[in-house]
């Protein structure tokens, strides 16, 4: 058994998240890089130039890249031979939301009863924690602060069998198209095919964690993602809907076994800021 | 080519702008969002007077991150502007001229924009370190129970934005992807 202390679970949540929210992870910078040299549209260029300042400015001055921090979303791979000491997981993680969000000066954008009276909680808990249990001794925590603009433009929808790879293409590529500004282009496209309804969307979500345009080790699955790159691209919606040919920087598909009788496909749409951090402990 | 101009819009401003200019913003702009466009229909619907001058007016849909020790204001980049589309034909109809935000925009408001000659100006999304260097001064002016969505007063210098829509039915988002149908490989 391994000894993990709630409080260094706590430091390292709020952490990542005040770091998360002010540097961007190298590949996403690298690939909003590769977007500006393949975009056509003069007007998207002056837009991603604007994207890739506000970056550098963001890092310098310690201004967050975006004023939407997020819903703190805290994925968790907890090796079963640790034992959590001094204070209960869950707790130990939103204390770290909470800490981080008051010292990094980020938005505390979370409100209570959401169809009701929407008080904000002012301290932007809780957090949607989620949590593997793996084999082995670590404690490995991924944050993302999600924000809502690319959030409200995830769907779930559950497919006959019969649509097979074309019906879930063209489901993916519709998206896109209905949301377009809405989403804050060029976006990372979370797929998550198979699986139940919960297991779906957050496979999605799961495939937002990944590097920027690393393609599924599954050869059928990578085809599948840069088929429906191309078609993405093809919708001319370009870097925040002003008309171009650089709409989505990767589409990153996961998948899952699932029932003989359906063919459940989640998209979580990623915004151009693609927050990201993680640690092991 | 940029153009630069001094607000309040005046309709001889308006006619010089086209979907796809862009344009650097200097005078005073209102932050406002969800609840507070709530708030202000509900105003108006009992008679009351809005926190601010509409007339002429233009409005952006944003809420910042706090201002750290010394700043003028956090990040502050544009919201998606359509969830407040429900309230934008009758603040359009009292006077307001200009809304700078991001996404799509109804029917109803782009109709709106021509009928009563007002502009949509898109910031970049998720620019909000950037946006915030051109604003000089922020002040809450109503609705402080808002938290992060009360309504403040911007006094901003050379805010860059790019005309979405503009009062002759021009609209970015439609010309732009026509314009690159088909030429991304």
């Amino acid at each position: 058994m391994r000894r993990i202390q709630a409080s260094e679970v706590t430091n390292t949540v709020a952490r990542l998240f005040e770091h998360s929210c002010h540097y961007l992870p190298p590949d996403v910078l690298a690939a909003l890089k590769q977007a500006k040299k393949k975009e056509k549209s003069p007007i998207c260029r002056d837009v991603l130039d604007k994207i890739l300042e506000n970056v550098e400015i963001a890092g310098n001055e310690q201004i967050p890249i975006c004023q939407d921090t997020g819903v703190a979303v805290v994925m968790l791979e907890l090796g079963q031979q640790v034992r959590i000491t001094g204070g209960d997981l869950y707790t130990a993680v939103s204390e770290g939301v909470r800490q981080g969000y008051d010292r990094g000066y980020l938005r505390k954008s979370i409100v209570s009863q959401p169809c009701f009276a929407r008080i904000n909680t002012d301290d932007n808990t809780p957090a949607m924690i989620y949590t593997d249990i793996v084999p082995g001794d670590r404690l490995k925590i991924s944050v993302l602060p999600k924000g809502a603009g690319s959030e409200n433009c995830s769907r779930l929808t559950i497919l006959n069998p019969a649509d097979g790879r074309q019906g879930v293409t063209n489901l993916v590529v519709n998206l896109v198209d209905e949301f377009g500004a809405n989403s804050c282009p060029p976006v990372i496209i979370g797929v998550g095919i198979g699986g139940t309804t919960e297991k779906a969307m957050l496979i999605a979500k799961k495939a937002l964690l990944r590097k920027v345009g690393e393609p599924s080790p599954d050869p059928e699955v990578a085809g599948l993602e840069r088929e429906i790159l191309e078609k993405v691209n093809d919708l001319s919606i370009g870097a925040m809907g002003y008309g171009g040919t650089v709409t989505a920087l990767a589409v990153h598909v996961e998948t899952f076994p699932c029932h003989i009788a359906s063919l459940p496909v989640a998209v979580n749409m990623q915004c151009w800021c693609a927050r990201r951090a993680e640690a092991i402990l | 080519m940029v153009k630069k101009v001094t607000l309040p819009l005046t309709d001889e401003v308006l006619k010089d702008l086209k979907a796809g200019d862009n344009v650097l913003l200097t005078g005073v702009i209102y932050a406002a969002r969800d609840a507070a466009h709530k708030k202000m229909l509900e105003a108006l619907e009992q008679g009351k007077p809005l926190p601010f001058n509409i007339k002429g007016a233009t409005i952006y849909y944003m809420a910042p991150t706090p201002a750290r020790p010394g700043r003028v204001i956090g990040s502050a980049g544009p919201t998606t502007s359509g969830r407040m589309d429900a309230y934008v034909p009758r603040l359009v109809a009292e006077g307001l001229k200009g809304m700078i935000g991001k996404g799509l925009r109804s029917k109803e408001v782009k109709n709106a924009m021509v009928k009563y000659k007002a502009v949509y100006l898109g910031a970049v999304g998720g620019a909000g370190a950037l946006i915030s260097k051109s604003i000089k001064k922020a002040e809450v002016i109503a609705y402080q129970d808002l938290v992060a969505e009360a309504i403040c007063r911007l006094e901003v210098e050379n805010f860059p934005v790019t005309v979405i829509n503009d009062i002759y039915g021009g609209d970015l988002y439609e010309a732009g992807k026509a314009k690159y149908r088909g030429k991304a490989t």
